[in-house]
């Protein structure tokens, strides 16, 4: 009964280095900011506006990915930005993921009225449109990181618990289920150490997933100015800013693009490198 | 025990399931009689070989017989005592001695666990000491090396993967063992290793078997009884030697029609 699984090399290594690296990076960036950003991401000069990035004719040293339109150093904005993105991919990322999991499990694997609950409950909440959802949730509790994290969590745990409980209903049909009732383990047990494990390759490739739609989230959020204060950095805002003078001084637009581009890919990959590494069938 | 009880005592098993596939939009789905009325005896020390058809409730009836399903009527009594309505937590004693082997090692052993971890873990969850030996012992009994214990189910091939479940069975020293559709997955020489260790095993730890089969000719070899099933009632049950010298049901004589023989006109290769 040999499958091609054992046989077929994958190449996890590249994908997840890569990913891995650039989430190092930026990761270690943000939390080093005080030390590392060149300049205070706030401070103005309007003397020194929209200077060029460093390859450009007419840029200053120490700005090395030139000024916005205020004179502020655009690297210092994206790294002190970043700060913002990270925290709320991590702690959104995490608390969707743990929601939404728990009631997927619970659904996919006792069915019956748990399951029916859930379900519609769920069904329901997806109907609303998301963005629209978030920024009424924002007027509601006012701005700020909280107020994001919690819009992203009370959008996206429906994800979770969707993909979750098909997992857990596929993997309850499975005979080491039944051979695990027939061991004596209780219900309980059952879901938490034969079926968590097997649902918990899908859990991890769904959370990184999210945490790169939690960054994405958050610039959506800004750029219509709906994050932290209007004038705290954040990639979301950068990019508002920057299409203003995007005749002027594109780098200030495309800059923080490039980064975020960069950051929600590297999330994805992660996760899809996990799995691949890690995942004792897969492997 | 020959005290004259046998081990189980089936009378008037009925097991009805909700058929969803024809379930009115609105209401509660109608439900399908899988078994209907069943009476039949284990005596300790026996393998009963259960035949049927697919579809004929043989694997219900033996995931009814460990309740893994409950019965909708009748009784099962194990040991003289009504198994057939207990909930999980009394039956939970029971579990180690009424043990189970899968049709398909491939799903029944989990894949992402250590075959040193399937085979320990229903034993700590009863409590037995000496694990360690005792998981050594069972991979021993079933003829693999203890080196397997490190490794996962999808490293081994399709006979090695159906050791570890019966390893897993009976390292619990059960008194009964639910053998369903054991070989069906397996090439004909992996099938033919397996059986030879199971009619070992039954012979060297005493165990009680209930054989499910579609296959006459596997039956043959390792039952005592055999009770043929068809559409969810018995249409025979009688010792072996009856089964296939003198059957009696029209039904039971098409499954022996459809083994099939060596061709006397041809070379014996």
């Amino acid at each position: 009964m040999r499958d091609g699984r054992g046989t077929v090399k994958r190449k996890a290594g590249l994908r997840l280095w890569l990913s891995g690296g650039w989430l190092a990076i930026v990761a270690l960036l943000t939390l080093l900011a005080g030390w590392i950003s060149p300049h205070d991401p706030l401070a103005q000069d309007l003397f020194a506006a929209r200077l060029p990035p460093f390859w450009v004719d007419g840029a200053e040293p120490g700005f090395l990915l030139g000024t916005d339109s205020l004179g502020r150093d655009v690297l210092s904005r994206i790294i002190y930005g970043g700060r913002i993105a990270l925290t709320v991919a991590v702690i959104a990322g995490l608390a969707t993921a743990v929601i939404g999991s728990v009631l997927g499990l619970i659904a996919g694997y006792y069915r019956g009225w748990a399951d029916a609950v859930i379900s519609r409950l769920v069904d329901i909440w997806m109907a609303f449109p998301p963005v629209l959802f978030a920024i009424l949730l924002i007027a509601v509790l006012g701005t700020g990181l909280w107020s994001i994290v919690i819009a992203i969590i009370v959008i996206d745990w429906t994800r979770f618990c969707r993909v979750v409980r098909a997992e857990a209903m596929n993997q309850s049909q499975m005979d080491y289920v039944s051979s695990a009732v027939v061991a004596g383990h209780v219900r309980a047990a059952i879901l938490w150490r034969e079926i968590g494990p097997n649902v918990l390759p899908t859990i991890v490739a769904l959370l990184t997933l999210e945490m790169g739609i939690a960054v994405i989230v958050e610039a959506i959020l800004s750029f219509v100015n709906l994050s932290i204060s209007t004038d705290a950095p954040t990639w979301g805002g950068m990019i508002a800013e920057g299409r203003i003078s995007i005749h002027q001084a594109w780098w200030v637009l495309v800059c923080p693009l490039i980064v975020l581009f960069l950051t929600v890919l590297a999330f994805s990959q992660f996760g899809e490198g996990l799995k691949d590494r890690f995942d004792p069938v897969l492997r | 025990m020959g005290s004259g009880t046998p081990m189980f005592r089936v009378r008037g098993l009925e097991l009805s399931l909700p058929d969803f596939a024809n379930k009115p939009p609105l209401g509660r789905a109608p439900m399908v009689d899988i078994l209907k009325g069943l009476d039949f005896d284990i005596e300790a020390g026996s393998v009963l070989g259960i035949v049927g058809g697919s579809g004929s409730g043989k694997s219900t009836l033996g995931r009814t017989l460990i309740r893994l399903l409950e019965p909708t009527a009748g009784s099962i009594a194990f040991e003289g005592r009504d198994i057939g309505h207990l909930d999980e937590a009394t039956l939970r004693p029971l579990r180690r001695r009424l043990q189970m082997i899968f049709q398909d090692p491939m799903s029944s052993l989990n894949p992402r666990r250590r075959v040193g971890a399937i085979i320990a873990d229903p034993l700590r969850i009863h409590g037995l000491d000496r694990i360690n030996a005792r998981v050594d012992e069972a991979l021993d009994h079933v003829g693999l090396p203890g080196s397997f214990r490190a490794r996962y189910p999808h490293e081994l091939s399709g006979g090695q993967r159906q050791r570890v479940g019966i390893a897993r069975a009976i390292a619990m020293r059960p008194d009964f063992i639910l053998a369903d559709e054991i070989v069906s997955g397996l090439d004909v020489s992996s099938q033919a290793q397996v059986l030879n260790l199971l009619e070992n095993l039954v012979r060297e730890l005493g165990l009680t078997v209930a054989f499910i089969s579609h296959d006459l000719s596997v039956i043959r070899r390792l039952c005592s009884q055999v009770l043929v099933l068809n559409r969810g009632t018995i249409v025979e049950y009688a010792p072996v030697e009856r089964i296939f010298d003198a059957p009696e049901a029209q039904y039971t004589r098409e499954l022996l029609d459809a083994i099939p023989l060596p061709d006397p006109d041809q070379p014996g290769w």
